[in-house]
Parts: structure tokens; C-alpha cells; sequence
């Protein structure tokens, strides 16, 4: 199976299941090398479906001050892309089997090499890339070596997003899309923005592809919300600052044990509640 | 001199026909934002483009421009430098007489007035090194009544401090940045987050030739003035040499009063057009910002929206620059300059720290102007160029800005005279 394939059917059986695919993000490297290993395995016995996985760079724009921080303290520690993608390869021989994607900014990519990253990629079993500054418009070299390699191009949608870009990123997109809840950096916030079903829901009338909800999502009560409307819940700085806390795995087991909500069925994750009928 | 040497030499390149529609300056240039920007980005570019055959809008713009920033700004010949150096007659266009101190403002009011005019938006963020544009972009905030906030990286705040004060009084409210090198490629970076968050009702007055399509465009147009007045005065005998400079000379850090100066020159191909980077502590130590001057660092790249040449390390983490002015403490340079440079109708050198202060003593001891540090690069390289050519050239620098607001570092590094 490609890439492609692997991340279709993570969001197929979720669908089956009638429940939105629990996707957490993780920052490789941080706290430090060891517990980024741990951290995903026990995400992965926790009920995770698909991972991203962070490859840090020394400016993300698009990232707020718990990524920025986790991110830095990675770098700090000297992990490059290669580390990375070992960590990759270490978390494929230790069993885990969810999809992977890798987050980064363009620049550690593509002075890696576009073509070789995404060969190296897949080699370490990295299912799809997000890529939060390089918008279709710049992608054709890295679209052009991910269809052959059978990756995902992941691409982001926001609710400044006009229905005419919607079409156009929709129509460059695989594997699923990113929408950005708000207008906004990644980070945990206490409210969801009034106007995100409608976003999706314009969205919707442009594709046929999975939707994943990020940016934003740090309780239970706001993934669940998120998860009736859309078919994927991004957890990114909640889990991150989970990881960095002083009960740092037991803390990130906690938050993906959250108890469901009246009404759900037994034993689901909060993000694996049931809509109801 | 005849004045066969200042016609226009039909130039090989159509330099006015680029960026291309996508923003891309042959491999450089371009758009690498977040989505949330793209559409802002879309409009930005439609009422730039529309603003450019805009009687009304050109027409208050120059009114700002005559009757708030004091354009146009002279040159001066620079007798005693050239006298001095005894190689060619030496012209200084003067960006250290607009109001606020630099050229910064001429791309500022532009930006403003666009905002005011032609957009929906109330808001104005700008990021700052040297705090020249957060003065600049402070100021027409202050004329023109938008509210304003100005990031600026902690380490670049405690070497301006003087323009800190001036912006708080001209009523933006100050924002330092604590990440990375704190200093202009992180105030940049907070000034993006800022403006994907408040995107809706804020526009981003950035500062340099840099960023996403269309500001390296738009900014290198409202820089123009520079050049296109320069250009007018040099050939006015009763102002300048009555032809064509054979050099022109600026300092680079994004590059906006290079470009600015450049660009009008662009088509005359017998002048030379040389930009110089901080070489900072000097290049082989890796502590400078000369993208151009390290083969080893300074690679192609994409930084803050663009691409182009970014000092970088293997794993293409930007590196940490130095430059004793923060104006030209960057990592990545315009991107037309790389494609100028590609062209080979621009040149690009460097000048250390020391370099620059010895700028600095030369233009305040020899005539009567105490340069700002950034600009005090491009004066640096005088020593260098001056005897390479003849008596009976021209050379024109630009004198991007004044140099009060560094006197706390000039005095530092210089020490008792």
C-alpha cells in the first residue's frame, strides 16, 4: 500500500466505525529523543489513528509559543531531519502502524533535497507531508515526487480561504485536508471559533476528501465537538505540553483516557464518541 | 562627458517585466505562506497593481511625499571625499534628510496610504532592526490615524533604545521579541503570527524588498523615488555632474534603499551597480550577514515568504547572523537582488564592523554627515572602490540614512576621540 492508500483507510474505518479519526501531533525530538519514542507509542495504544510528527525548524511562522518552545529545545539538542527519520524508522520497528505525517517547514526539505527527502521519507515509512508555508502555487518539484512515491500532499485550508482557493487547494490535495480552525498559530485555545461548521461545511461542497480539524483543540469537550462535524481531530500543543510536563507519559495517557461523554458507548475515546444517530 | 554617455543603453534584459505574475524573479521570489495569508496576499497584490495607474492615489502620494517627508531629497557632492580619496567625483544622495532620518518612510507612506485608501483594514503591524521602518511605519500611523504596533527583537530594542522612545511617543505600541537571536528575522517571524491572527482587519507593513509577492515588488516601487530622483539630479548640471553616475554604491541588508536606488538605473547598462553586506566580524568565523560573501552559509533558500539566498546550516536551519547594524542583521536578502545578481548587471561585496566605523569617521569627518551604521557600509566601500577608478568618473552612494540613533554604539566601539 502507498502512502495514499494507508491514510484513505485509517479515515474509511474510522468512518465505519462512525467516528472522526483521532490525530495527535507530536514534536520530534522533545522533550528529547527517547521520550518522542514513548511519547507516540503509548498515543499509539491510546487510541491514536494517524500521527503527525513535527520535524523541527529554527522559524516556524506558523506555530505558536508551545510548539515554538519544544521545537527550539529540539533543535537545541541537535536533532536534524535525519534524526528524524530515524525515529521514524525506530517507531516503524517497534510496531507502530498508524499513518505518519511529517510536518515541516519548506526549508530543512528542500535543503535536504526535495526528491531525496521524499525518497528517504517513504524509505522510513512516512505515509504524508504537510508543508504549512508552501502553498500549491510553489509545490509542483514536491507534488511531482510525492504522486510517484505514492506520499501525501496534505495541504491547509483556512477560513480566509475563498471557495474559488478552496477548489484549487482541494484539487493539488491528497490523503485528506488540514483545515485551520482559525484564523491564527497553532496552540490550545478556550473556545472554538462560532464559525467553524460553516467552513466546513463549504469545504465539504468541494470535496470528497477526508477533513481534519486542527489548531486550537485542547480539551475533550472541543474535540468532540469537532469530531461531529468533521472526519479528523488534530491535537497538536495540548499533547505537546502534556509531553513536556513533569508526569510527561503518564500525563499524555491521561489526556487521551478522558472520560467520554454521557451517552457514549463504553470503552470509546473522547474523540471516538459516537455522534448521535 | 558628452552627452552621448547618458543616453539609455538598450538593455539585453527587460527588467521591468519582472517578478512574473506568480511573483517569481527567475528561481527566486514567489509566495511560501500559510494559507490563512494567501488570500490577503491576493488582495494586497490586486490593489498594489491597481494603485500604480491611480492618478488620485499617485497624485496624494506625492503631495505626502513633498509636503511630509521633504522630497525630494538633494544630492551633495561630496568635495573633501573626493579630494581625499583622489579618484572620481563623489555624489551623495541624501535618504539621511527624510523626515524621520531614512528612507524607510518613503516605502512606509506608500503602504499606509494603500491601507488607508484601498483596503477594509484598521490595523497596521510592522517588524523593525534598526528601528528606522518602526519609526518610519510609527510615524505615518501617527499622520494617517491607524492604530499601530511594531515588533522588534529584545536585542535590537537595547541598541536602538533612542527609537524605541520615538516610537512609544509617536503612539505604536512596542512589542519585543524574546525568540531566537531576538532580533530583525524574529521580530519578523511575531509580526507574521500576529498577522495571521488578525488577518481579517490588519495589514502588514513590512519593511524590506522581502516576504511573499508582491512585497518585494511593491516595496522595491515605492523605493523607486530613490532612484528615479537620483537619476533626474545627476543629469541636472546645475545639481549634479550633468550625466550618468559609473557607479552607484548602497548597502544591502533585505535590500529595499538598494533596490529603490538601483532600479531606475537598471536599463543604463554602463553603470555599475554594487550592493555591500555586513561582513560583520568577517566571513570566515560565520558571524556577519553577507549572504552573497559565504558559499559555504549562504545558499539557496526560503525564509519569511521568499526565496532566494539564505545564510543557512546543512539542515537548513537559518543561521544566526551579526552585524554591528541591526538594519542589515539578516539572514536572507531581496530577491531580486539574487536574480539581478544571476543577470550579472548587479555586484554585491561586503564590509566588516570595522569597516563601517571607519565609514562613519570618514563621512562625519570629511563632510559634516555622521552616517547611519547600515548606510556607514556602502561609504565603507568607497576606500576600496574609490582607487580603482578614475579622476574623471562619477560615483554616486546612497546615504540610506542619518546616524543618531547608533551614537550609543558608535561611542561604544569608537571610544574617546
Amino acid at each position: 500500500m502507498t502512502g495514499v492508500e494507508r491514510i484513505e483507510a485509517t479515515f474509511r474505518q474510522a468512518a465505519a466505525a462512525n467516528r472522526a479519526a483521532f490525530m495527535p501531533y507530536h514534536a520530534m525530538g522533545y522533550p528529547n529523543r527517547a521520550a518522542t519514542i514513548e511519547v507516540i507509542r503509548t498515543l499509539s495504544e491510546n487510541g491514536a489513528d494517524l500521527f503527525e510528527i513535527g520535524i523541527p525548524h529554527s522559524d516556524p511562522l506558523a506555530d505558536g509559543p508551545t510548539i515554538q518552545t519544544a521545537t527550539y529545545l529540539a533543535l537545541t539538542q541537535g536533532t536534524t531531519v535525519k534524526d528524524c527519520l530515524a525515529m521514524v524508522r525506530e517507531l516503524r520497528a517497534a510496531g507502530v502502524t498508524q499513518p505518519f505525517c511529517a510536518m515541516t517547514y519548506y526549508n530543512p526539505l528542500f535543503a535536504y533535497g526535495v526528491d531525496r527527502f521524499v525518497a528517504d521519507a517513504v524509505a522510513a515509512g512516512i505515509d504524508g507531508l504537510i508543508v504549512p508555508d508552501l502553498p500549491p502555487e510553489e509545490a509542483e518539484q514536491l507534488e511531482s515526487a510525492c504522486r510517484k512515491a505514492g506520499l501525501a500532499t496534505i495541504y491547509l485550508l483556512a477560513p480566509t480561504s475563498t471557495d474559488e482557493r478552496i477548489r484549487f487547494v482541494a484539487s493539488h490535495a491528497t490523503g485528506f485536508i488540514y483545515l485551520v480552525s482559525v484564523t491564527g498559530i497553532t496552540g490550545a485555545r478556550t473556545d472554538l471559533p462560532p464559525d467553524l461548521a460553516a467552513f466546513v461545511g463549504r469545504v465539504r461542497k468541494a470535496t470528497n476528501l477526508p477533513l481534519a480539524v486542527g489548531f486550537g483543540i485542547g480539551t475533550g469537550a472541543q474535540a468532540r465537538a469537532v469530531a461531529q462535524i468533521a472526519d479528523g481531530v488534530i491535537v497538536g500543543s495540548a499533547l505537546v505540553k502534556a509531553a513536556g510536563s513533569p508526569d510527561g507519559i503518564s500525563a499524555v495517557a491521561a489526556l487521551g483516557k478522558e472520560p467520554p461523554p454521557p451517552g457514549a458507548a463504553p470503552g470509546h475515546h473522547p474523540v471516538r464518541w459516537c455522534p448521535p444517530p | 562627458m558628452t552627452a552621448g554617455q547618458s543616453k539609455a543603453v538598450t538593455a539585453k534584459v527587460n527588467y521591468a517585466a519582472y517578478p512574473d505574475e506568480a511573483g517569481h524573479f527567475g528561481p527566486y521570489g514567489g509566495k511560501f505562506v500559510p494559507e490563512t495569508l494567501m488570500p490577503a496576499l491576493e488582495e494586497l497584490e490586486e490593489v498594489y497593481l491597481k494603485s500604480k495607474l491611480d492618478k488620485e492615489f499617485q497624485a496624494e502620494l506625492e503631495y505626502l511625499l513633498r509636503t511630509f517627508v521633504g522630497r525630494p531629497t538633494p544630492i551633495t557632492y561630496a568635495e573633501r571625499l573626493t579630494e581625499h580619496f583622489g579618484g572620481p567625483r563623489i555624489y551623495i544622495k541624501r535618504e539621511d534628510l527624510a523626515h524621520t532620518g531614512a528612507h524607510k518612510i518613503n516605502n512606509a507612506l506608500g503602504q499606509a496610504l494603500l491601507m488607508k485608501r484601498k483596503m477594509k483594514k484598521t490595523r497596521i503591524v510592522a517588524e523593525t532592526g534598526a528601528g528606522q521602518h518602526g519609526v518610519a511605519t510609527a510615524t505615518v500611523a501617527a499622520k494617517l490615524g491607524i492604530e499601530c504596533v511594531v515588533y522588534m527583537g529584545t536585542v535590537d530594542m537595547a541598541r536602538q533604545q533612542p527609537n524605541v522612545y520615538r516610537m512609544k511617543l509617536l503612539g505604536t505600541e512596542m512589542r519585543g521579541v524574546e525568540s531566537g537571536s531576538k532580533t530583525l528575522k524574529d521580530a519578523i517571524n511575531e509580526a507574521i503570527r500576529d498577522w495571521v491572527t488578525n488577518v481579517r482587519n490588519t495589514h502588514y507593513l513590512l519593511g524590506s524588498a522581502l516576504g511573499p509577492h508582491p512585497y518585494p515588488a511593491m516595496v522595491r516601487d515605492f523605493q523607486s523615488v530613490i532612484g528615479r530622483e537620483s537619476l533626474r539630479q545627476m543629469l541636472d548640471p546645475s545639481i549634479g555632474p550633468g550625466r550618468l553616475p559609473d557607479a552607484v554604491v548602497a548597502c544591502v541588508g533585505g535590500g529595499s534603499n538598494a533596490i529603490g536606488m538601483f532600479h531606475p538605473f537598471l536599463e543604463y547598462e554602463t553603470v555599475r551597480l554594487i550592493g555591500v553586506e555586513a561582513g560583520g566580524r568577517g566571513i570566515t568565523g560565520g558571524e556577519h550577514a553577507a549572504r552573497f560573501a559565504d558559499p559555504k552559509m549562504g545558499r539557496l533558500g526560503v525564509l519569511q515568504g521568499t526565496k532566494s539566498y539564505v545564510l543557512q546550516d546543512d539542515d537548513g536551519q537559518i543561521a544566526l547572523t551579526h552585524s554591528i547594524s541591526a538594519g542589515l542583521d539578516y539572514a536572507s536578502i531581496g530577491p531580486e537582488h539574487a536574480w539581478l545578481r544571476d543577470q550579472g548587471r548587479t555586484e554585491y561585496t561586503y564590509a566588516t564592523d570595522e569597516e563601517a566605523l571607519e565609514g562613519v569617521r570618514l563621512l562625519s569627518q570629511y563632510e559634516g554627515i555622521i552616517p547611519a551604521l547600515e548606510s556607514a557600509h556602502a561609504v565603507a566601500h568607497l576606500v576600496k572602490l574609490a582607487p580603482q577608478m578614475g579622476r574623471d568618473q562619477i560615483l554616486l552612494v546612497n546615504l540610506s540614512g542619518r546616524g543618531d540613533k547608533d551614537l550609543a554604539t558608535i561611542m561604544k566601539e569608537l571610544g574617546e576621540l
